[in-house]
């Protein structure tokens, strides 16, 4: 572990950091909730001591305090953050939010030792209002949008179905413990029983996040749990504040039951429109942008904010807003600014969403070290085992469900990923501070509590291994041969074509009608003019650079051709292994490596495919050289700071007719891609004269039998 | 079949199909219409390129068929091909030959793509081709005939450096092609 030397100077500056938190007397953390002391400016202050004489160096802690602490706070996290991607082989075994809670831990105990008073909790409007809005929006931002919508319903399915059954389940049962063990439990009653079912239920977006992305799940399954953490929002949102006016309400009567269900369908559909309606207004802002390109993220930040807001406003479910005004606007407001600001904006949000992933973990951690615990054994170890119980049954039986209507269908693995990898985090622990005051809350507090470590802790630090076990079986099989994988991306293309000539309904239909809508409205409307033009040429590079992977980093040994028949070095096999896990071309791929919370490279592509679009005229007639800078990535997802050097990806598009027969020169264009360049001209009206020319390119590539070509439009 | 006045199904068509293919009755009818609405100019075939109108982004698919003009029945052969293997296939009468989407008749299909001169053998050109296909610009020319010959050689077992129907079939055994060349095709 020769890289542990930052360690110490980290945990020296963390634990100065603390001890520094610790300093002012009894004045709570700026942004806690209800501040019990108020401010309590001591009635000394040192730089008025000294009447009318000039000091040299006075010290005016109080002035600063505030900011000073936030301040504090935040470093300590990215301290904490960082040491912990140096310290070596911890990253493998312990989830970072792990590390963080116990950091939280520390600084916690520290506090209280200091101040012998509870140090500060995390206060549910700041976790609401400030901690968790970047979160959900970086998030939303980078969904895979296609990925999304193809699974929606099964998310959906996962999030309103399951997380009802959970809530009702864990509160039942919860009741019948609490019946069971009259004495010590029988002052909790129903309601609250299903109260604290609907906050503890719920999975938590921000510790799926964090655990997933270490575990190179694949980019379906990553898709399934992470967005039915975000959607059960809307769901358990309207459970708990329908249980808590329930509890407020003298009767409880069918009706309003009734009244509860129609509730779930408002704020979800409410928080939608919310968040449709100010992600396109964020687009057509940023159609102006081009003369002040400074401030365009801003207002990617900002509407997205108010949206959030504006939803909480009303009762509806802010997470479902910010996340769909984030898809919404996302498309054309990419096309609008300029590339130094998108890539801005994708920073900033990667930077805020990290910052405050942190800080909630540590807060957690902080959080626990409290006076107000109260412990029971059977509440608590029930709690527990209800949950895991309840969350797995429900996703054994809904999966079953649904796999009968889904193409690629949910394996048992995978549904042990999305049962055990139901994280609870400070979305419930914040919940549970809002409740009413009743005589058994600490009991609530504490249960919740452990559920979220325990659910962090043991189920984030033994995911990986576990299903690494379950993953014994499959990774017996030999590597797939070259020829394996070649007729199997065939055959994938193959099946891609015939969806589209089958016109596979139910899937695409109504995204292709909406893409139809979007290109002839919407994108008129929201994307200025100047940058139309060159959107439609954007798309074409944009979709071929997509698809294609990487670039490697030095042109790979050239392999001699001309012997076909002496078996090939084991180097040479790992080059060609690497071109062509590298360049073939992925389609409906589920293996491929999802969403990282730390780099960007997933969306490296697209936003590097922007540079040369603006040097490139024409695609007729004309050869044109690009460089463009990649960050070659990894299929293991690691960091990006290994990934820094530059990768020189250069081709060139020509598209001029030439035989069927590659030419000598490596840079000549070949049919194939002309028909993958090509294809995605926009618009019907030159669909003719493409055509023809195509027609006899294909009329010369194949004679008279089977070549299947596909263009594929651009996922969204 | 397929002459220019019968745009609309008869029944005893269907019923050819229906043996032929082992598509359902209702499944039948449903993509007819899809491929009357693929059929431009309503000349009871499909060309060889054929344009899918909804497809927004000027998707298009080119598939060509064995003849140059594609009937319904042409196409629902094609399409027969990428039904799931059921595991009870109930028949009434046995059928004479294997039915169209059988793992064989799949891994036909598929030899048919790289075959292109039907001479039931895969050369190391029409292997290139295929190859150029589906990978790209990004590769030179050598590399890729390494590929193409590690391909063949993976899979000659003969020794005449191309790939025979057998010998394919043997390469894919791996590969779950049931799953792969299977389309959920609604009821």
């Amino acid at each position: 572990m020769a890289a542990l030397w930052p360690v110490p100077l980290l945990i020296s500056q963390s634990l100065w950091a603390c001890l520094a938190l610790t300093l002012p007397d009894g004045y709570p953390e700026p942004h806690n909730g209800p501040p019990t002391a108020g401010f309590n400016y001591s009635h000394v202050d040192p730089s008025v001591d000294l009447p009318r004489a000039l000091r040299v160096f006075s010290l005016d802690y109080h002035h600063v305090q505030a900011p000073f602490e936030i301040v504090l706070w935040i470093m300590l996290a990215s301290l904490a953050k960082l040491g912990f991607h140096w310290s070596g082989r911890v990253p493998a075994i312990v989830p970072e939010s792990c590390v963080l809670i116990m950091v939280g831990l520390l600084v916690g105990g520290v506090i209280y030792g200091v101040r012998h008073s509870a140090p500060p909790t995390l206060s549910a409007d700041a976790f609401f209002l400030f901690l968790l809005p970047p979160i959900v929006l970086d998030a939303g931002y980078f969904l895979p949008g296609r990925l999304f919508f193809e699974n929606l319903g099964t998310i959906l399915w996962y999030a309103v179905l399951g997380t009802l059954w959970n809530v009702l389940g864990i509160g039942l049962s919860l009741y019948g413990v609490c019946l069971l063990a009259p004495s010590s439990l029988g002052d909790i009653s129903l309601l609250h029983c299903l109260l604290f079912g609907s906050l503890i239920a719920a999975v938590d977006p921000v510790a799926v996040l964090s655990v997933f992305q270490e575990m190179h799940v694949n980019e379906q399954l990553h898709i399934l749990v992470f967005g039915e953490s975000l959607l059960n929002d809307a769901v358990t949102v309207v459970l708990y504040k329908l249980f808590e006016s329930f509890l407020r309400l003298p009767s409880v009567t069918g009706l309003d039951v009734l009244v509860g269900g129609c509730r779930v369908v408002v704020v979800g559909l409410g928080g939608l429109f919310v968040g449709l309606f100010f992600g396109l207004v964020a687009a057509l802002t940023s159609r102006f942008t081009f003369r002040a390109q400074v401030i365009a993220p801003l207002f990617v930040f900002l509407y997205s904010y108010l949206s959030y807001l504006t939803s909480e406003m009303l009762h509806f479910s802010g997470i479902v807003a910010i996340v769909t005004c984030a898809v919404t606007m996302k498309q054309y407001v990419e096309a609008n600014v300029s590339e130094r600001s998108n890539t801005s904006i994708q920073y900033f949000l990667k930077m805020w969403s990290s910052v405050s992933e942190t800080l909630i973990f540590i807060f957690l951690g902080v959080s626990t070290i409290q006076d107000i615990h109260m412990w029971s054994w059977p509440f608590v170890c029930s709690t527990l085992l209800l949950c895991l119980v309840w969350r797995a049954t429900g996703v054994l039986l809904l999966t079953a469900v649904v796999n009968k209507l889904r193409r690629n269908a949910v394996t048992f693995r995978d549904q042990f990923i999305i049962a055990y990898g139901g994280l609870r985090g400070a979305i419930c622990f914040s919940l549970v501070f809002l409740i009413d005051d009743f005589p058994k809350k600490r009991l609530f507090i504490t249960t919740t509590i452990v559920v979220i470590l325990f659910t962090v802790f043991v189920q984030g630090m033994t995911i990986k291994p576990l299903v690494e076990l379950l993953d014994v079986k499959r990774k017996k099989r030999a590597l797939p041969t070259v020829s394996e994988e070649i007729h199997s991306r065939l055959l994938d293309h193959l099946l891609s074509g015939i969806e589209d000539v089958v016109g596979y309904w139910g899937q695409h239909y109504w995204k292709d009608r909406f893409e139809q809508f979007n290109k002839k409205y919407l994108r008129r409307f929201l994307i200025g003019e100047h940058h139309q033009t060159h959107s439609s040429i954007l798309r074409v590079y944009q979709e071929v650079e997509r698809r294609e992977q990487q670039g490697v980093e030095e042109t790979p040994p050239v392999v001699d051709a001309h012997s076909s028949s002496r078996p090939l070095l084991p180097e040479e096999m790992d080059s060609i292994r690497r071109i062509l896990s590298r360049n073939l071309q992925n389609f409906n791929n589920k293996q491929m490596p999802a969403y990282s919370r730390h780099t960007l490279h997933q969306d490296l592509t697209t936003d590097k495919t922007r540079k040369p679009l603006h040097r490139h005229q024409s695609l007729t007639e004309r050869c044109t050289y690009h460089t463009i800078t990649y960050c070659p990535q990894r299929a293991d997802g690691e960091f990006s700071k290994s990934c820094r050097g530059r990768a020189r990806l250069s081709r060139s598009h020509t598209v001029c007719s030439a035989s069927p027969r590659w030419s000598e020169r490596p840079d000549s264009l070949v049919p194939a891609a002309l028909n993958h360049t090509q294809p995605s001209y926009p618009g019907p009206a030159e669909e003719e004269q493409d055509s023809p020319q195509r027609r006899t390119q294909i009329e010369r590539a194949t004679k008279k039998q089977l070549s299947f070509i596909l263009e594929n439009e651009k996922p969204l | 079949m397929g002459s220019r006045a019968s745009t609309l199904l008869r029944e005893e068509e269907i019923e050819e199909i229906k043996k032929e293919t082992g598509f359902s009755h209702s499944q039948i009818t449903r993509l007819y219409s899809r491929f009357t609405s693929l059929d431009k100019g309503e000349n009871g075939f499909l060309g060889r390129i054929i344009k899918i109108p909804e497809s927004p982004m000027c998707r298009r698919v080119v598939v060509s068929f064995r003849e140059d003009q594609v009937n319904f029945k042409g196409f629902m052969r094609t399409l027969a091909h990428f039904r799931p293997i059921e595991d009870n296939e109930k028949n009434k009468n046995p059928p004479t030959s294997e039915p169209l989407n059988s793992r064989t008749n799949k891994l036909l299909f598929a030899f048919r793509l790289y075959d292109l001169d039907r001479d039931d053998k895969i050369s190391r050109d029409e292997l290139l081709q295929v190859l150029r296909m589906m990978v790209g610009v990004n590769i030179s020319d050598d590399q890729l005939g390494s590929i193409a010959d590690r391909t063949i050689q993976e899979a000659d077992t003969n020794g005449d450096n191309c790939i025979s129907f057998q010998e394919f079939i043997k390469v894919l055994e791996k590969v779950d092609v049931e799953q792969k060349m299977s389309i959920r095709f609604l009821h």
